[in-house]
């Protein structure tokens, strides 16, 4: 049976990872790296580093952590953060990425799902989708959630889905940060919606979250940053935990 | 020094493939030139991408008359295995026919997903390939176009339907999954395909 996937997400800038983690016996936890290949070890199914370098050295940056990340790990992953045009997408992939996620580049020009798709396939185009809830509806956003777009959720992604997108990767920024729980009633909406894997991300803070998540089948796959940093939901520990609660996981 | 060949025909990420095999020490070469590949002690067919693009290029320069006639061990990869089938429904194409299976869509059913994307496990039977690997392990897939369950199929694995992971017959291997891909299992069944 396909196993529900933990995700595990770093932000990179210039090369280092910028949130703080909390692994014991990590010669250099600032290096993407060794944290990837760590989360490896403790069974992360994939891994998402999202590159928040503002510069003009910004592709050079992202492909010279694809390599060094392809070259150590076993496992897939996928390289986000400011991917613009099909060029940057070939930047990633062509140094080891397995996917690229591309927000508010999308969003702006849709073309860019249709054209990264079919040079490269459908299966390495993650969508990623920030939304937030006004009123009785739920409102795209782009640059980091700055930017409210009068775009519905999800109206959007089942856009994506036609372009050609191969994986959509949903943020509910109502949730984000909060460690309450995953934003289940829009997850399980959009799941329905569409016929490509969901990744929900935003609002873990505790295994159950994850049971509840993947009991209403709101979502394939859980992404979370912090809480697996700093060791308050380890990896095996919540594999176990979901296995025990009849969740198919690796 | 025995010579692994990766067969370079432009697919997007052959660029992990070549990582695992250095990181069990082995130097590949990538190389698309028929004399090279047919010298080789070994040959790894990578692949993502599109069957019937990929076909046209294969035959276009020739890959598809070294593949059949090769004597070596060779391990297809997922378009790889598909492209060694008999016929592919994605771009409706006849493909190398090393195996006498068809390809053929996954079902247009609710709630399954299509590509079939993630972890999944594996049943086998014994095979040098998959030697040391638990019963049950999971690889990691990524496609949506499967073979059918064959003579030939040595592993299996069910999304919706059952269909065919693991293809061996003669010299001639393929894996749906990517092994370059799946953990620990996969690097066991790249170490095996070395030693074979």
């Amino acid at each position: 049976m396909i196993a529900k996937r933990i995700i595990p997400c770093l932000d990179v800038k210039d090369g280092r990872t910028v949130k703080g983690v909390n692994f014991v016996k990590l010669r250099d936890a600032g290096d993407p790296v060794e944290l990837a290949l760590r989360y490896c070890e403790h069974g992360a199914d994939e891994l998402v580093f999202l590159d928040i370098t503002a510069t003009v050295e910004k592709r050079k940056n992202i492909a010279h952590l694809a390599r060094r990340v392809a070259e150590q790990i076993n496992i897939p992953f996928t390289i986000g953060g400011g991917n613009r045009t099909v060029e940057d997408v070939a930047t990633a992939l062509e140094n080891g990425a397995d996917k690229v996620a591309i927000n508010s580049a999308a969003v702006q020009n849709p073309d860019l799902i249709d054209e990264a798709a079919k040079a490269f396939g459908s299966q390495c185009i993650v969508i990623a989708v920030d939304g937030c809830q006004i009123g009785d509806k739920w409102y795209v956003h782009t640059s980091g959630g700055t930017k409210k777009v009068e775009l519905d959720v999800f109206d959007w992604v089942v856009e994506c889905e036609k372009r050609g997108a191969g994986e959509i990767l949903f943020t509910s920024m109502d949730h984000d940060g909060t460690k309450q729980g995953f934003a289940i009633d829009v997850l399980e909406r959009i799941n329905r919606s569409i016929k490509i894997p969901l990744i929900a991300s935003g609002g873990a803070g505790t295994k159950a979250h994850f049971l509840e998540l993947f009991r209403a089948n709101a979502a394939d796959a859980a992404l979370a940053a912090s809480i697996f940093h700093f060791n308050e939901v380890p990896v095996p520990e919540l594999k176990a935990y979901l296995k025990e609660n009849g969740i198919s996981v690796r | 020094m025995k010579e692994i060949a990766v067969l370079n025909y432009n697919a997007g990420n052959i660029q992990s493939v070549l990582f695992a095999l250095e990181r069990l020490n082995v130097k590949p070469v990538l190389t698309g030139d028929p004399d090279r590949l047919i010298k080789a002690d070994k040959i790894i067919f990578p692949g993502v991408g599109e069957a019937s693009t990929t076909m046209k290029y294969l035959r276009t320069h020739h890959l598809d008359e070294v593949i059949r006639a090769y004597t070596g061990p060779f391990l297809g990869i997922c378009l790889g295995l598909q492209l060694m089938c008999r016929h592919s429904e994605e771009g409706d194409v006849d493909c190398l026919g090393v195996f006498d299976i068809p390809v053929v869509r996954f079902p247009d059913r609710q709630g399954m997903k299509v590509p079939h994307m993630g972890w999944n496990t594996m049943r086998f039977a014994d095979h040098d390939l998959l030697r040391g690997i638990p019963q049950d392990s999971f690889f990691y897939f990524v496609h949506s176009y499967y073979a059918a369950i064959a003579p030939a199929t040595i592993g299996r694995t069910i999304y919706g339907v059952e269909f065919t992971s693991v293809l061996a017959r003669d010299n001639y291997m393929a894996t749906q999954f990517h092994p370059e891909k799946s953990g620990l299992v996969g690097h066991q069944l790249i170490e095996n395909f070395i030693n074979l």
